[in-house]
């Protein structure tokens, strides 16, 4: 598909771009006044009507060279950047992607009523030319407003999810050299890692001779979520310090079985109490070397 | 006779104490398998430590050699325990499959003597815990 302007469309584009110009100021004005520029430009008016008449000034080019429905236009690439920082704002000030789309639809009753004002000049078959391009270069104008709305929200989910991860995978020093990450929610493999990692530096902070993976808040474990947690009991094992698995709920202890993973070379307890009076009385009898103040 | 892998093995009170510093060719990695066997018969020991915390990469080669090493000494009557092992080792070693399971590990060379009934004095423990 070519965006090229067939000779009929030529007339309607540079009407289009006549009426941007001409009517800067006005437009500009008007745009100023619009909740979309009005809330995000709070400081002074002026930064409002510099900021509309970037975007007009862009919008003109883009409509000059007639491609008005190519995102790829060379005028779309500022606006993207302004209106990006504007929508941004505007999201995290909680509204919502068609709360601020009908925001940016205003801009264009804005140019449209000048345009009904230049009906006489221009001629009845140019006008609806102009009208024609008029409403498809702002129904693009939507188009990249709302990708600006879905990247903001991505980036906000990244960042969530990044949160979740730090914040969901404490390791807990219980005893001197006995670490426990007790784990809560459902382990994919992005976590499961961070959870490998965490454990293993607090083994080797702490100088950890055992260390107890508690279970209770993980609500399913499928055979994924099992070699996650064999491949964790073996690294730490290579590290000098042993894995036991606690809070094993029955229904888990059943899946395990019905899934036929063989948990045998790994040390596991029901709850994280029995694990924690397993790894001091390991530490009694003397199996394991004293360590500080037992 | 001193091999050719110029890692030191030595006899700490009846146990064979090695530290592997630096990236270890694998020539080296041969001789020093050579080397340790040598000196559990030389010396009659019961025990190996080897310690690798100062090791950032163990590839499947070097993984062997500790596993051979390992395995040649337990016929010689002495068990061998790894330690120090970083966590990035540990991790990659398991994703290779490389879970060593007939090795014994430990976490400090303390804990590795301890594992054999030599106490090393805890003033050594509690300098360390202070610095």
């Amino acid at each position: 598909m070519t965006y090229g302007p067939p000779d009929s469309d030529a007339a309607g584009a540079e009407a289009v771009a006549g009426l941007l110009r001409r009517r800067r100021e006005q437009i500009a004005q008007r745009w100023a006044d619009l909740p979309l520029f009005q809330a995000v430009f709070t400081v002074t008016r002026e930064e409002a009507v510099e900021a509309c008449y970037s975007v007009i000034d862009s919008l003109a080019v883009v409509a000059e060279s007639g491609r008005v429905e190519d995102l790829d236009a060379p005028g779309f690439d500022p606006i993207q950047r302004q209106l990006s920082a504007m929508t941004a704002s505007r999201a995290r000030a909680g509204l919502s992607t068609s709360q601020v789309d009908r925001e940016v639809s205003a801009l264009r009753d804005a140019a449209w009523d000048l345009l009904d004002a230049e009906t006489v000049e221009l001629g009845v078959e140019d006008t609806g030319e102009a009208r024609v391009h008029l409403v498809t270069l702002f129904g693009t104008l939507r188009v990249v407003v709302i990708e600006a709305m879905l990247q903001e929200n991505q980036e906000i989910i990244l960042r969530q999810r990044q949160q979740l991860l730090e914040m969901a995978t404490p390791v807990i020093k219980l005893w001197d050299r006995l670490v426990a990450v007790p784990l809560i929610g459902m382990l994919d493999s992005a976590r499961s890692q961070v959870v490998m990692e965490n454990l293993l530096e607090a083994i080797v902070e702490h100088k950890a001779t055992i260390a107890i993976l508690d279970i209770t808040g993980v609500p399913t474990v499928d055979s994924l979520v099992a070699q996650h947690l064999m491949k964790t009991v073996a690294s730490a094992r290579l590290m000098g310090a042993e894995c036991v698995i606690s809070g094993i709920r029955p229904a888990i202890a059943q899946t395990i079985v019905q899934l036929g993973l063989d948990l045998s070379s790994v040390t596991t307890r029901a709850t994280l109490a029995d694990a924690l009076q397993w790894a001091l009385g390991r530490d009694q009898r003397g199996e394991l070397p004293a360590r500080g103040h037992l | 006779m001193p091999g050719a892998s110029s890692i030191p093995v030595l006899d700490f009170g009846g146990l064979l104490l090695v530290s592997i510093q630096g990236e270890l060719p694998d020539d080296a990695a041969v001789s020093l398998q050579e080397d340790i066997t040598d000196a559990v018969v030389r010396t009659g020991s019961r025990g190996v430590i080897i310690d690798i915390s100062s090791l950032d990469m163990v590839d499947s080669f070097l993984a062997r050699v500790l596993a051979e090493i390992a395995a040649s000494s337990r016929l010689l009557a002495a068990r061998t325990v790894l330690v120090g092992m970083r966590p990035a080792v540990a991790i990659t070693l398991v994703e290779l499959g490389l879970s060593l399971p007939g090795m014994d590990t430990a976490r400090t060379i303390t804990d590795a003597a301890a594992d054999f009934g030599v106490t090393i004095a805890d003033t050594v423990q509690e300098e360390r815990n202070t610095t």
